[in-house]
């Protein structure tokens, strides 16, 4: 029997953005049959490279080979024409449209009249054959994480799609919810598909990958046989050097309350009641994690307590104070840091400039203002200090944010709400999609903080960070907490059972 | 009793090319476009429709040109909002301006002349209106197109994703709405009044799309909010014995705000806009 | 990066001021080409035309002064769109907020009760007209801040309810009985009428008010903490939330002044030109629609008001020229300013890339291999893991 050729073979792919050079010269073959990982940090150029593969880019250079033949990938239709099916790490799903009106959207044997009426009958079939069951009549905005995951993979099976590219598949489930996934990917495999898994969690790529290609700083690092790797290699590969898997705390927290919530409601975006009666404290000195899968109510939490989001009912008190729906403005003066979850969206202005991002909730106090007046100058010389003090890269404070990096907005953030000595820093996702220095440096400023005699409350989906820093942690489910471990000493199994709403 | 049935049948004509092009206004925007040069674009139909229908004796060819030069106008909007990714408000209103001016120019020597053959059935018009909603409604909801053109609306990436043409699907809906709206405006000059002069129009483009928005972007909808808006249009004409026409005329625009205001408010729970309304789209960037 | 023959097109972020300019005239000039299509189209030679437009602007001394009429209502309602666009306030209304305040200044100027002092009576007229503009925006502000009321349909319709009241005022209750007919109101006195430089229509009381508005609007952006809360609304809504700025707030007192900035405008027109309200089509020739392009092609910048709406005004002293020296339409002015704007817009995308000469063979290779900042992966930006 002769080998048949590779299914996929990527060869020498190259891609550069302005300032970085995202893929260089990746090489990687897939074969029917097999779950292969790529592994790598966040920035190391996976979800680029499988963005090349589905024709979202255009490499600089390099070929793509399917079943042996050179393929050029132009756009994703030509990527489904190949049989290639992607399940991105952000859903791309209409919100509003049913399953069905989603699966049916663009599918060539849909038909023209009623495609909805051809399309579900095939859903439900589809769904049986690999345990992909979700109503097809349900509107997208109805479903939870991980059903709307279950219609991605829908959509790309029900076009014929032979690979099929999860990209951080896992970072939205409970590691239940992973294993009833990862379940499904071995249908997949028996099925003859290939499935390639970008992920950065090693213990996932131990317990479903056949083989794992390992991306660091846009290069492979090497590919190897699932058999032969062991999870001390394979973090050593990803990062360029040994792990430490914990980080050391210092300082025991006071007595003194920095943050306490009772009995606390609240509603989400659509309506939905979004907080069910949280309550917990957090002590100066002290970091609280919140852990908990994406979308049960750690969002909301954070709004409420900074004063963007209503509470329906219950009370917030921030280092001493009464701060239940008082404006964001006044939960800033009474001495609360905000890390805002999305930091381009919310965190920045990119059209100002670096200085005057970093007095943008603070240009109203003196020595910044005068009167109605802005002081331009005083603002500068704040700048350039907390420039050199974080270590942002830029070429001034007058240059404008649009230019920054990832790392070094989050330095602005960081500079801008640790320079007002807060009592409690609400911190969203900190270190979420940054590379390796950055992460480490702004998990410092945060214990650091922490052993000063800040209170800090510290969201995150990275249950490693969350385990890494706090001293306690609360497990959120479906807008309530299931329940507050010590961080010492924490079983993750226990935690993972809690995030799926067992009560320990 | 003549009397009353001759005013129904009025108000409806006049809620034919409010209908015709808020249909045209709600498939540019339910694609993902505003389009805010419907008046422009109405004033150049009415103008070539006349211009043709004077020429060739044949209001029929005056309509089909009068959808040509509105497509043709809504394909400059098009380029600019789609492909250029100019800002859609501005762009409408530089078409709004352009359609004004344009038709005042070349319309200036068709001022005033008679038009021999006007079209005989105006109700004509009025029926292929509500059928044509009809027909929307069951294009938007039941068939394929339909998914596409919504999905390019509401989330342009995922539509790409699957191999979904967004810009072209953008680029046709907002053609049709063009089309749409020069048959509006050819309805008025060659069939409801029939006789040009610049600036007939009178903001019942305007109207247009502010029935777009009422109707929650639905073709059925569409439908009362256009024939309200023209019997309010002649109303304010039959009561000019009475009452000074001004404020009458005045009137549908405040009436307008009215009910942009009423709806909003209960609308937005319900059914809001497109959620990539006026949001260009690039393959890669989000 | 992309290539076009032997030029290699790169994007960037922040185009130097020259290109901004350079693009912008190119974009004026592919538009004037248009406009001599259309004027061939009409039967007029394009060659002719342009002459006979440039001699009866530029080159004659009598009408140049026209041209600085015309700027005055430009400049004035196009700082205040200027305010409004930067806080992404999208503000169509200044035809009807010029009007609401032509309005007001008439009450003032004809209709009080009681009889004022000389001196005191234009500044009351100012002060009306700014109220009357600022009023006149209000309802839509307000149907926004409360409702989500999309503004610009608003802002439209209160432009047809000011033109019909305007009308209806001049045809009825405020038809001047010493006008034996017209639709006009009686002629204002003495007092009512703003001063103009001798020999030309330039009221430049107004022009001053426009111009100290213009400086007053750049100092208000980049020197007060009102500018900075403006400035942040508008570039970023969320950004702006989070940092505890009430946007009702700004968006009402940006408002306030647009309305106002364009209401005083309206005032220039009926107390320094016309000197008496009449045909809502005559106060106002569509200086709020063209205030647009003034304020889009100043590109945020108050102080830049003051050229573009001089560039506007040649525009519309040409559409005089035109429709007295070439017998076309009023309207004309409208097919030049949709073709500026088209043109200004269409060419926006021009800014934000670099065209440079670069045949292959003199190519640096792509990748400076290591250089790998791998932090181009912020929620939300691009490139990446992005």
């Amino acid at each position: 029997m002769s080998v048949p050729p590779a299914f996929l073979t990527l060869r020498n792919i190259t891609k550069a953005f302005p300032g970085v050079v995202a893929n260089d010269r990746v090489t990687l073959e897939m074969h029917a049959g097999e779950v292969h990982a790529l592994l790598g940090e966040n920035g190391a150029g996976k979800t680029t490279l499988m963005n090349i593969l589905y024709g979202i880019y255009q490499p600089d250079a390099g070929e793509i080979l399917v079943r042996g033949q050179p393929s050029r990938i132009r756009s994703p239709r030509d990527a489904i024409a190949l049989g290639i099916g992607m399940v991105p790490q952000h859903f791309l799903l209409v919100r509003r449209h049913t399953v069905a009106e989603n699966v049916a959207l663009g599918l060539p044997g849909a038909g023209a009249l009623f495609p909805v009426r051809k399309v579900s009958p095939r859903i439900s079939e589809l769904g049986e054959r690999y345990g992909l069951v979700v109503d097809p009549n349900a509107h997208v905005w109805e479903l939870s994480v991980s059903e709307q995951q279950r219609v991605e993979i829908l959509k790309a099976l029900l076009r014929g799609a032979q690979i099929l590219v999860l990209d951080e598949p896992t970072s939205v489930l409970t590691p239940q919810e992973a294993r009833g996934l990862f379940a499904v990917l071995r249908r997949m495999k028996e099925e003859g598909h290939a499935v390639i898994f970008i992920t950065h969690k090693l213990d996932e790529v131990m317990e479903v990958a056949d083989r794992v290609t390992v991306l660091r700083r846009g290069r492979v690092v090497g590919t190897v046989p699932i058999a032969q790797a062991d999870v001390r290699t394979l973090a050593r590969m990803m990062v360029g050097r040994d792990v430490e898997f914990r980080r050391s705390k210092s300082g025991l927290p006071s007595e003194e309350e920095a943050l306490s919530i009772a009995d606390l409601w609240a509603r989400g975006d659509r309506g939905l009641v979004a907080l069910k009666g949280v309550s917990f404290g957090v002590r100066r000195g002290e970091i609280l994690g919140i852990a908990g899968v994406a979308g049960n109510g750690q969002r909301e939490l954070v709004e409420v307590i900074t004063g963007l989001r209503p509470a329906t009912s219950g009370r917030v008190r921030a280092l001493g104070r009464d701060v239940t729906n008082r404006s964001a403005r006044a939960v800033h003066e009474a001495g609360v840091a905000h890390i805002p979850e999305e930091r381009v969206r919310m965190g920045i202005v990119v059209g100002m400039s670096v200085g005057e991002n970093l007095v943008l909730n603070r240009y109203r106090y003196p020595p910044f203002s005068r009167g109605p007046l802005l002081d331009q100058q005083a603002v500068a010389r704040f700048a350039e200090r907390m420039i050199a003090e974080y270590e942002i890269v830029t070429p001034g404070a007058h240059a404008p944010a649009r230019h920054l990096s990832g790392g070094n907005i989050q330095r602005l953030i960081l500079a801008r709400e640790f320079s007002g000595s807060p009592g409690l820093i609400v911190a969203a996702h900190p270190t979420f999609g940054l590379d390796v220095s950055a992460t480490e440096q702004i998990q410092t400023l945060l214990l650091r903080r922490g052993a000063e005699g800040a209170g800090v409350l510290l969201v995150s989906e990275d249950l490693e960070e969350v385990l890494a820093l706090s001293d306690r942690i609360a497990v959120f489910f479906e807008g309530q907490v299931v329940g507050i471990v010590d961080a010492a000493g924490a079983d993750r199994e226990r935690i993972g059972l809690m995030m799926a709403g067992q009560a320990a | 009793m003549e009397d009353v049935v001759s005013t129904i049948i009025r108000a409806l004509a006049l809620g034919s090319p409010l209908l015709w092009a808020a249909l045209g206004e709600i498939y540019a925007e339910r694609s993902g476009v505003v389009n805010l040069g419907v008046e422009g674009m109405m004033i150049l139909g009415a103008f070539l429709a006349f211009a043709v229908a004077q020429t060739t004796g044949n209001p029929a060819l005056g309509l089909v040109a009068a959808a040509g030069i509105g497509g043709a106008a809504a394909l400059l909007h098009a380029a600019m909002a789609i492909t250029l990714r100019a800002n859609q408000y501005v762009s409408g209103l530089a078409l709004t301006m352009l359609g004004l001016g344009l038709s005042a120019v070349l319309g200036r020597r068709w001022e005033g002349l008679p038009l021999l053959n006007s079209l005989p059935e105006i109700s004509s018009l009025t029926y292929a209106g509500l059928l044509l909603a009809m027909a929307l409604w069951f294009i938007l909801y039941h068939t394929s197109w339909g998914v596409a053109l919504r999905s390019a609306g509401e989330a342009p990436a995922a539509a790409d994703a699957l191999g979904v043409n967004v810009s072209l699907v953008r680029y046709l809906a907002v053609v049709f709405g063009g089309a749409m709206a020069g048959v509006a405006g050819g309805f008025l000059s060659v069939a409801y009044r029939p006789s040009w002069t610049e600036g007939m129009t009178a903001g019942l483009g305007w109207i247009a799309i502010a029935i777009a928005i009422f109707a929650a972007w639905d073709p059925l909808r569409a439908v009362a909010g256009a024939f309200f808006f023209g019997a309010l249009f002649h109303l304010s004409f039959r009561l000019q014995t009475w009452v000074a026409p001004e404020p009458l005329q005045m009137m549908p625009f405040a009436f307008t705000i009215l009910a942009l205001a009423l709806t909003t408010q209960r609308g937005r729970r319900r059914q809001g806009a497109p959620e990539a309304l006026g949001i260009p789209y690039v393959r890669g960037e989000r | 990066m992309s290539r076009i023959g032997p030029f290699e097109i790169t994007r960037r972020a922040a185009p130097p001021l020259t290109w901004v300019l350079g693009v912008s005239v190119a974009a004026i000039a592919v538009a004037l080409l248009l406009v001599a299509v259309i004027f061939w189209s009409y039967g007029v030679g394009p060659v002719r035309a342009f002459s006979v437009i440039t001699r009866g602007t530029l080159l004659s001394g009598r009408a140049l002064p026209e041209i600085g009429r015309n700027a005055i209502p430009l400049l004035l309602a196009g700082v205040g769109l200027v305010l409004a666009f930067r806080a992404q306030f999208w503000n169509i209304g200044a035809e009807g907020q010029i009007l609401a305040g032509a309005t007001a200044a008439t009450g003032i100027a004809l209709f009080l009760p009681f009889s004022m002092p000389a001196p005191w009576v234009l500044p009351a007229m100012f002060l009306a007209g700014f109220v009357g503009g600022a009023l006149w925006g209000l309802l839509p502000t307000v149907l926004r801040l409360r409702l989500s009321v999309n503004e610009v349909i608003t802002t439209l319709m209160m432009n047809y309810v000011a033109i019909y009241l305007v009308s209806w005022l001049v045809h009825g209750p405020w038809k001047g009985p010493e006008m034996r007919g017209f639709a006009f109101t009686n002629s204002f006195p003495p007092a009512a009428v703003i001063p103009v430089i001798a020999g030309t229509r330039v009221h430049w009381p107004t022009l001053a008010i426009g111009l100290l508005l213009a400086a007053g609007s750049a100092v208000l952006l980049s020197r007060t903490k009102l500018g900075f809360e403006i400035r942040v609304q508008g570039e970023n809504p969320d950004a702006a939330r989070y940092a505890g700025i009430d946007p009702a707030r700004t968006t009402l007192l940006v408002m306030l002044l647009a309305g106002g900035a364009a209401g005083l405008a309206g005032v220039g027109e009926v107390a320094g030109i016309h000197r008496r309200l009449l045909d809502p089509n005559q106060i106002s020739l569509g200086f709020g629609y063209a205030a647009i392009i003034v304020a889009w092609l100043a590109r945020g910048s108050p102080l830049a008001t003051i050229v573009t709406a001089l560039f506007l005004g040649v525009v519309f002293a040409a559409g005089d020229v035109m429709r007295v020296g070439l017998q076309m339409p009023a309207r004309v002015t409208d097919v030049v300013n949709g073709l500026i704007l088209f043109c200004l817009i269409g060419s926006e995308r021009l800014l934000y890339y670099r065209v440079r000469w670069m045949p292959a063979r003199a190519r640096p290779s792509p990748a400076a291999v290591g250089a790998v900042g791998a932090e181009g992966s912020a929620r939300g930006t691009s490139g990446g893991e992005a």
